[in-house]
Formats: C-alpha cells, structure tokens, sequence
C-alpha cells in the first residue's frame, strides 16, 4: 500500500463525539497517522507481521493504520471508555482487529507487556492544559515496553528537553519530521477556527536492539 | 480481549506485588473470529508468552486442548491450535480475579476495565 492510499483510506474514522479538555483528545489526523505508520513500516520495516501498541489510542487511529500495514497483532490503550468505543466501532467498520485496554498509563498494571510489544505508536496528549509533564510519562512508560522502537509526537517547542530525556534514558531518537498538527476548534478556549501546532515527529530506538 | 492480551495484564491494586498475576477469568463469554494464520509470527509470539499461565487461563474459559508443557518442537497441528486460542478466541464479557487480593476487574463488550478507584491505588 502506498502512503497516498494509506492517507485516504484512513478518512472515513468517527471521530471524538464530546472531546474532553482534561484528556487532550485530539484526533490524529489521516495525513499525520498515515505519514507515521508508514515510515514505521516501510523505512524500518517495524510494523509487518510485528505485535504493535497505540497508547492514548483515542479513535484508534493509528492502529488501523498500523493494521492495515499488516501488523500482526494489536493492542491499544486509553484511560477514557468512551474513546475505546469510538476506536472499537471504528476497527469494525475497517474489519480490523485490535484488542483495547481501559487503563491508566501510569499505573503498573502494564508491568507484564515487557518484551512482548515490538513497537509502539503514540500521540500522546501534549500536556498543556491540565496535567503537565503526562507527554513525558508516556514516552518513558513506552520506552520501558517496547523492545524494537517508539514512534511518537511532541510539540517542536519540547525538543530539546527530549532529546536531553532520551539521552539520559539511553535510548536512541532521531526526528524523522516536522510536521503542522492542524487542531480543528472542538473547545470554547480556541478562538480561531483552527490552529496549527508544529510537532516532530520522533523515532526513539532502544540501543540494545541493534546488537 | 484475546487471551494474549490476558497474559499481559496484573493486579496493580496498591501493596498487592506477589502473585497478583494471571488474573483468573470466570463467568466469560466467548466469541471466535477467524483471522489469518501465520506460523511465524506464532513461532516466535509463543515463547514471549508466560506458558504456564496462559494454560491456566485457557483452562478456566474451557480449552484444554494446550500441553503442560511447551513442547521444542511446533508442528502444524501445534500451530494451528494455538492460533485459534490466542488469536481467534475472544473474551468478549468476564471477571477477571487477582489470585492474591481478590479484586475483580471486568470485560465488558471486549474491553477489560484495568482502572481502579482512587482508594485502591
């Protein structure tokens, strides 16, 4: 599949019915979700036939897009039930299968997924609003998880505290783009009918996976 | 909720650390969705899995067709099984019990509840 054809099939999701401010639920857009995947999966081949996870999946999007790269088997989290139902809804309408947690990132209830995910996908929330540093702990919980590599989000404005984090983690992390998060008006704080937030995206590769 | 996912998850109520995992299923339904059969990626999926507990949990949603043993050798039979346990068979409502604390989590519509009340983290 090519990434324009990724792109457009990715149009059709629902997406969020009452976004909630706390929960920075945003959707990925298609051309954002498309253009992460399949990097992913066609530059470092870590999609195919792989066990891949989305963390704060909201709509799902990004794990319809990895299924539809051919990942074998995924799982996906979020601490709000009414997003996983939109996701779920959503990978019934694509025939895709994903298996949904309703978990909170930062409890220890994912302690056993330790080796077992090969990459994970994320746009975590940016933590802007009302839980600071939330960006962070998904990054580190993602690191802690997957065994091959992170793909993920963050506000261009955090990249060189990120890049200072990776460093102290010991992970490898490269920025494959620079992208604009067109974020529609869905909140009464947004006074333009869209903004545009400038976000890299990253690579984060644990060192030991190249050995 | 397939069944790999099940072996990924532990009780994580607060000071249950010790033999919090697997969580025990009871009560489910099940549903099966046919899927495509890869040998490879069941080759290399089986051994990141925690075997013991996923016959355990097998066992309490009323398969009992898996060894007690992983056996060194994956024939096509072997295969075939086992993809139909952890990748066709949907646990689509269940209570999931922490063998140390008894806390129950549950599965609802497919999606196990992992969230716990603010007393209890």
């Amino acid at each position: 599949m090519r990434l324009k054809e990724l792109e457009s099939s990715l149009q059709d999701l629902s997406g969020f019915d009452e976004p909630k401010i706390t929960l920075e639920q945003y959707c990925t857009t298609p051309h954002l979700a498309a253009r992460m995947l399949y990097t992913a999966h066609s530059v470092y081949d870590d999609i195919e036939s792989k066990v891949v996870a989305d963390f704060g999946c909201g709509c799902g999007i990004l794990s319809i897009a990895s299924n539809l790269l051919e990942s074998e088997f995924n799982m996906a989290l979020d601490i709000d039930l009414s997003a996983l139902k939109i996701a779920q809804k959503n990978c019934s309408n694509y025939e895709v299968e994903v298996d949904f947690v309703l978990a909170d990132i930062k409890s220890d209830s994912l302690y056993q997924w330790k080796n077992k995910v090969d990459t994970i996908v994320m746009n975590p929330p940016f933590g802007t609003k009302t839980d600071k540093g939330i960006d962070m702990i998904f990054l580190k919980k993602a690191l802690e998880i997957a065994t091959t590599s992170v793909y993920s989000l963050h506000k261009s404005s955090t990249r060189e505290h990120i890049k200072k984090k990776a460093k102290e983690w010991n992970v490898d992390c490269e920025i494959i783009a620079e992208m604009k998060f067109d974020v529609p008006m869905m909140y009464k704080f947004h006074k333009k009918k869209s903004v545009d937030i400038e976000v890299d995206f990253f690579r984060f590769s644990k060192k030991e996976s190249r050995n | 909720m397939r069944l790999v996912t099940h072996n990924m998850l532990q009780c994580h109520v607060r000071g249950c650390n010790v033999n919090n995992y697997p969580l025990q299923l009871s009560e489910v339904e099940i549903e099966i969705q046919e899927t495509e059969f890869n040998s490879q990626f069941l080759r290399s999926m089986i051994r990141k899995l925690e075997w013991s507990a996923l016959i355990n949990s097998a066992r309490e949603i009323g398969i009992t067709t898996l060894p007690e043993v992983l056996p060194d050798d994956f024939d096509e039979d072997f295969l075939r099984n086992i993809h139909r346990v952890l990748l066709e068979t949907h646990i689509q409502q269940g209570k999931m019990t922490c063998p140390n604390c008894n806390h129950v989590y549950l599965v609802r519509d497919g999606i196990p509840n992992m969230l716990l009340n603010e007393s209890e983290t």
